[in-house]
């Protein structure tokens, strides 16, 4: 069992979490050529190591996060909020309130 | 080479069994060979097996980073069918089900291929009328499949949970040509076969690096020295994209997960044939191992790993699918559990392709089904080394047909390599 320490509900088995993917991909621009869409949908750089990738904390606070896990350890470096907003509103809290 | 007959083992038992050849061997690599196979599993062996009988190509190396079969070729759940219908699929499947139906003579091994029926519950009638569909495909292709009304799957496996399932068995898909295989056995037979054509098969012996001239690779780094190479085939699924990135060929339609599969203790005869469930999120699949034991497996890890160990609430839901839909395995202990790490591609299909290097050639993306596919995959990778063209069987299989619009997504689940389990 992997261990995720959700930043707004301390730490949870991953069986909590639904697996996103790769978070390094980025979506291009909805008018963007057919190309760039698709090496975002399609190609992946399916690292063997620590990669960034997104998780949602869907039987929890149903937050999305980004997680810097090892691919091969399954060692994770770090976890945080996926969106700038959630990570100012934990940033505004004072220490130890999760609620 | 010696050849296995009844007459072999009557001459060998009058000489206490001490004449028994190698059966391959363990030879140095050479300086260079007209075609380098990476990987020695049941795809790559296949492949320098086809090459050397097919094609008429003798020089061949296969190297493999560990011992031969030992990857994805002895952690999965020896399933053989070809219950697909997507265009390219289908022919594929079907050929490699009729090469599976000769092999164990092909091969002078007995591989052990048993054609016990893929039978598959069936919970709906929109399962029924997606099923009728897809057998009917296949029946208009030249291959078997039928429907099993209740009463029909109630005589052939007596002791499923017909009684309290929370989704009522009303029937099944069943293809009877389907079964099943002894993997070492496959793994062994195409070494021994290719090595008999001469292929030198190189263990112990990792790639760690690809040398690139002029558009093509010329030699290949490994643990045990420099070899060179005019063509050079990838069949390394699990792996793919380290390789790929190895060639400095950047990103591929594919991420790394890990699959496991059980085995129970063994036990007496209980179940004579290949039994599939899913239905509401559950995936199960089990069959009866010739030594008795329960072998089956269920769903993916969900994320992306190359660890080949699995984790324990898989563990669970199979456990849990195994109760439900068989409750008498409900006392069985659990013997060991082993978990693969596959190439899982962005519509669930293959890739059998030239690449953007001249003499490079890739096999791989087989997702869950890997095992069942190895002696097409096998002939189709040898005829496109050899020829330099694509059969048209596999003109779809390449990495450009996402650009093309064509995905070949059996399941219908989309570009995300963790739904095409």
């Amino acid at each position: 069992m992997i261990r995720i320490n959700c930043p707004f509900c301390g730490e949870r088995d991953h069986s909590e979490f639904g697996y996103g993917g790769d978070a390094s991909i980025e979506y291009p621009p909805l008018d963007a050529p057919m190309e760039d869409w698709h090496d975002a949908i399609y190609l992946r750089e399916n690292i063997r190591g620590m990669q960034a990738e997104t998780w949602h904390h869907v039987n929890g606070c149903r937050m999305w996060l980004v997680v810097e896990r090892d691919t091969m350890t399954h060692e994770i470096k770090s976890v945080r909020p996926a969106h700038a907003g959630n990570a100012a509103v934990l940033a505004n809290s004072a220490p130890g309130d999760k609620s | 080479m010696t050849r296995y007959s009844a007459w072999a083992v009557f001459k060998n038992g009058l000489s206490g069994q001490k004449d028994w050849t190698r059966q391959w061997r363990d030879p140095e690599p050479k300086k260079s060979y007209d075609v380098i196979i990476v990987g020695a599993g049941l795809h790559g062996l296949a492949t320098a097996y086809y090459l050397a009988k097919n094609h008429g190509v003798r020089n061949i190396a296969v190297l493999e980073k560990g011992w031969l079969g030992g990857g994805n070729a002895g952690r999965n759940t020896t399933i053989v069918r070809s219950n697909y219908m997507m265009p390219g699929n289908r022919q594929f499947y079907e050929h490699s089900l009729q090469l599976w139906e000769n092999l164990s003579h092909d091969l002078n091994y007995n591989v052990m291929f048993s054609q016990r029926h893929h039978v598959s519950l069936l919970h709906s009638p929109a399962a029924r009328d997606a099923a009728a569909r897809r057998y009917n495909t296949m029946r208009l292709t030249g291959s078997d499949g039928e429907l099993w009304d209740l009463p029909t799957l109630k005589a052939e496996i007596p002791h499923l949970n017909y009684e309290n399932a929370r989704f009522p068995i009303i029937g099944a898909a069943v293809q009877k040509r389907a079964g099943n295989a002894r993997h070492d056995a496959v793994a062994w037979g195409y070494a021994r076969g290719a090595d008999g054509f001469g292929v030198d098969i190189i263990q112990n012996c990792e790639v760690t690096g690809v040398t690139r001239e002029n558009g093509k690779i010329s030699s290949l780094q490994t643990s045990r020295g420099v070899i060179g190479a005019n063509k050079v085939g990838f069949a390394v699924a699990g792996n793919t994209s380290r390789l790929w990135q190895m060639a400095g060929l950047g990103r591929l339609p594919i991420e790394t997960h890990k699959l496991q599969a059980f085995v129970s203790e063994p036990l007496k005869p209980l179940l004579d044939h290949v039994v599939v469930f899913g239905v509401g999120g559950a995936h199960f699949y089990i069959s009866q191992s010739d030594k008795g034991g329960m072998v089956f497996g269920g769903d993916l890890d969900w994320y992306k790993s190359y660890a080949q160990r699995g984790n324990l609430p898989i563990v669970q839901d199979v456990a849990e699918c195994a109760t439900s839909i068989m409750p008498c395995l409900g006392r069985v202990r659990l013997l060991r559990h082993w978990s693969g790490v596959m190439d899982m591609s962005m519509d669930g299909s293959a890739f059998i392709c030239k690449t953007p290097l001249e003499n490079l050639y890739l096999n791989g993306g087989w997702n869950y089904g890997g095992f069942k596919a190895s002696p097409a995959s096998g002939w189709y990778f040898a005829d496109l080394i050899a020829n330099d063209r694509p059969d048209p069987v596999i003109s779809n299989l390449d990495l450009d047909r996402f650009r093309r619009g064509v995905c070949i997504d059996e399941r219908g689940a989309g570009p995300d390599p963790k739904l095409h389990g």
